[in-house]
């Protein structure tokens, strides 16, 4: 026994069950969390149940159990749709009152703009005098044309009367504070002029407004009857529907079609019913972009410091107490760096800049609140330690050998840094930037009180000048899974998204990673023979 | 002491009373040599007699160190380099140096060798392509790197690796080049090359050489300094050194009846 013990073999068993258990569990919950992330979007047949009493429902399987404390029963969990019918998107019902079930080859489930999906029959399309009666692919023309008519509409919400509250709101602080100067003649110009400019706004708005309301007449126009399960008929204008399927009759290459369609909306679209539906798209841009403002913000700051701690500072007690400080950091609970943040960079440095360069805009608060850039800078401050370590390690790698090389030609210790030292220490640099993004991509706590929200009206970047704009609020994949999984006021049907959205959070993490890794040894490879 | 000093030909260096200190060790007991302009110097010794930080002293890069303090001086063109006024990279660049072990930065052939060029303001392609050119031929890796200057030099042999840092040197136009220990990590063959390599360039350049191979002093050297327990035991004319040491002690190292 003493023997075995001796060889080290039960050792490397114990070490290698370890990493066994730990490799498990992870794969465990990533294929945990592809299954059910890539799995929503694929279209389910649409069942449909008689009940014993006579009752008729239709719809998707969610989900089967046994019952509890009952042998032999098990219930279904049925998502019916119809919110606005029924009240609400799901249905237990004990199999044991289930007479018949069969698959309706015309049932269609209809996805809306508004209240979810609509399982159904098609009736027909709803004219003054009557029903007229109308096919499944009579549907699609209607359907672009909606389509069409939806585009429209969005461009001139957003673009065109977006711009236009734009300028106003522009020129609303510009009269503010013109106001708060010396009415001199050349004031009093400019204040007609502005409020001139404020009046040729004001008349474009109302035409756009005319416009609008034109195009939402023209979109209630049509609409179509939907026979529902139960037989109750039920109106539903055309663009209101978003898309319709008719998934008992769809090829599993329709069903591919489907399900890409639904991916790409879901990548590339904006959240739809409160982030329950639609996509995720602005949140991917929001995460993305403040990563990419705390490397910026962090890199800087964790390098210099480094390198005054490893290369300058000498080695006494202040300078040990500094490092055991920067290493206690990384352990301070990351909403300690929220509340810091809010104090600090919104109240403090935001309130400030507010103070000096937008004061017509007081008591509205331009920079005094939360906002993409202090959020970036809150976890800059809370990834600087990666950072520094990092960078520390990196630097105490670079044998002495190598600095004597240099001091030997005659480089002064700035040189023998800049040329030698520091390139040769990037790869650890680049590591611990990689740590810090990987840290700062899924933190969440802080973000929530400096500038995370639920829905963002607009990107951190758009057309309007000067382009970039980092006081903005902005979505975060990390702050949408906490939103739609448990804030959301239909969870039941946010629960795939939450899957899905955690994946997309995975899949960008890894995608900012793979990025920074290979720019690392590129770097690398280009510090060492001068060419990518 | 003063007895041990021998007069060389147009000395270059003159080190007068040298002693240095690490903390309170004294390494280094009061010791006066010249070097000789245009010759190769070599100094030998056992293991921590102080050759290698004597040589360190003559470029100062003991100063890295910081609890180094030194006593006497060093001239070099009769110019004390301890003198607080001096140029620190100013001497460094007058006073090349090499390592025991070889360090190319992990750069191109090409930037290894330019570094120093670099460094004191030459920027022009032409003329850095000159300057490294006419170093690798001087430390006679050109007909091996020619094509391939543009490549990492830590991709090259040990031998090579340490005529680039031969030709880094060189490509400073330094007046002293000091080599601790050049060949102590390299196979002979490589080490014949160098060895040949350094006798081309006594011609341009005086060479102070430490080295723990005694057959290599003896063969390329035209003098050499015995070093035991931070003493200059003995400094001679080559050949007398090893043919009719004067000491005791050196006649014992020498013989290999010692260490």
């Amino acid at each position: 026994m003493k023997k075995l013990f001796r060889t080290g073999n039960p050792y490397i068993w114990l070490t290698a069950g370890t990493l066994t258990v730990c490799l498990l569990m992870i794969c465990g919950l990533i294929v945990l969390i592809m299954v059910n992330g890539f799995g929503i979007f694929w279209p389910r047949t649409i069942v449909q149940f008689t009940l014993r009493d006579g009752e008729v429902v239709m719809g998707e399987v969610a989900k089967k159990e046994s019952i509890p404390h009952q042998k032999d029963a098990s219930r279904t969990k049925l998502k019916v749709g119809n919110r606005d019918v029924y009240g609400m998107d799901f249905r237990w019902i004990d199999d044991a009152d289930v007479v018949s079930r069969d698959y309706p080859p015309h049932a269609l489930a209809f996805e809306r703009r508004e209240w979810g999906n609509m399982y159904g029959f098609l009736h027909g399309l709803r004219q003054d005098d009557g029903v007229k009666p109308l096919r499944f692919n009579g549907l699609a023309p209607l359907l672009k044309e909606s389509r069409a008519l939806y585009k429209k509409i969005r461009y001139v919400e957003k673009k065109e009367i977006g711009d236009i509250n734009y300028r106003m709101e522009k020129s609303r602080l510009e009269l503010k504070r013109l106001a708060c100067l010396q009415p001199t003649e050349k004031i009093q110009k400019k204040v007609a002029a502005v409020t001139a400019g404020m009046e040729r706004l004001e008349t474009i708005y109302r035409e756009r407004e005319n416009t609008l309301a034109g195009l939402y007449a023209k979109a209630r126009e049509k609409e179509v009857v939907v026979l529902l399960a139960d037989g109750r008929e039920k109106i539903l204008p055309v663009f209101q529907i978003i898309r319709v399927s008719a998934p008992n009759e769809m090829g599993v290459f329709a069903k591919m079609g489907f399900y890409s369609a639904k991916f790409w909306e879901f990548i590339w679209g904006e959240p739809r019913e409160a982030n329950t539906e639609g996509g995720v798209f602005p949140a991917i841009f929001g995460t993305v972009m403040m990563v990419l403002i705390m490397s910026i913000a962090v890199v800087p700051l964790g390098v210099l410091t480094a390198v005054y701690l490893k290369e300058y500072a000498s080695d006494n007690f202040i300078a040990r107490l500094v490092r055991i400080s920067v290493s206690n950091l990384a352990g301070v609970p990351s909403i300690v760096f929220g509340v810091f943040g809010l104090g600090f960079f919104i109240y403090f440095i935001g309130g400030g800049i507010d103070k000096l360069f937008f004061p017509e805009s007081l008591p509205t608060p331009t920079y005094g609140t939360g906002g993409i850039l202090w959020a970036s800078l809150t976890l800059a401050l809370l990834t600087v330690p990666v950072v520094v370590v990092a960078t520390e390690e990196g630097l105490s790698a670079v044998p002495m050998s190598l600095r004597e090389g240099s001091y030997a030609l005659g480089a002064t210790k700035i040189e023998t840094l800049l040329k030698v030292v520091i390139p040769q220490a990037t790869p650890g640099i680049l590591t611990g930037t990689i740590l810090a993004m990987a840290r700062a991509a899924g933190e969440v706590a802080p973000l929530m009180i400096t500038g995370v929200v639920k829905l963002a009206p607009s990107l951190p970047i758009d057309g309007h000048f000067p382009y970039i704009h980092l006081e903005r609020k902005f979505m975060h994949l990390g702050f949408h899974i906490y939103d739609v999984g448990f804030q959301s006021p239909n969870v039941e049907a946010a629960i795939p998204m939450v899957y899905t959205t955690t994946l997309v959070l995975l899949f960008t993490v890894l995608v900012l990673n793979l990025t920074a890794i290979v720019a690392r040894n590129k770097l690398k490879k280009w510090y060492s023979t001068g060419s990518m | 002491m003063e007895n041990k000093k021998i007069k060389v030909p147009e000395p270059i260096v003159n080190i007068i009373d040298l002693a240095l200190y690490y903390g309170k060790m004294k390494a280094l007991k009061g010791i006066n040599l010249d070097v000789s302009r245009k010759k190769i110097t070599s100094f030998i010794g056992p293991s921590g007699c102080g050759k290698s930080t004597l040589i360190r002293c003559l470029n100062r890069l003991n100063d890295l160190i910081e609890s180094v303090t030194i006593e006497g001086s060093i001239r070099i063109d009769g110019k004390d380099i301890y003198d607080p006024a001096i140029d620190v990279t100013e001497l460094r660049r007058r006073v090349g140096m090499v390592f025991q072990k070889p360090n190319p930065f992990p750069k191109t052939i090409y930037e290894n060798v330019i570094y120093g060029p670099r460094i004191v303001g030459i920027g022009k392609k032409g003329v850095l392509d000159e300057i490294c050119e006419k170093a690798l031929k001087k430390a006679a890796l050109w007909e091996e790197v020619k094509d391939r200057l543009h490549t990492n030099a830590l991709d090259l042999s040990g031998g090579q690796q340490q005529r680039i840092c031969i030709a880094r040197a060189i490509a400073m136009e330094p007046e002293i080049i000091l080599l601790d220990e050049p060949c102590s990590a390299l196979d002979p063959i490589a080490t014949a090359k160098i060895e040949d390599m350094l006798v081309e360039l006594k011609r341009d350049y005086t060479v102070i050489i430490v080295t723990h191979n005694m057959q290599q002093a003896a063969r390329i050297s035209d003098f050499t300094g015995f070093f035991m327990l931070g003493e200059l035991v003995e400094f001679n004319v080559t050949t007398e050194i090893f043919t009719n040491p004067r000491e005791k002690q050196t006649e014992d190292y020498i013989t290999g009846r010692f260490g």
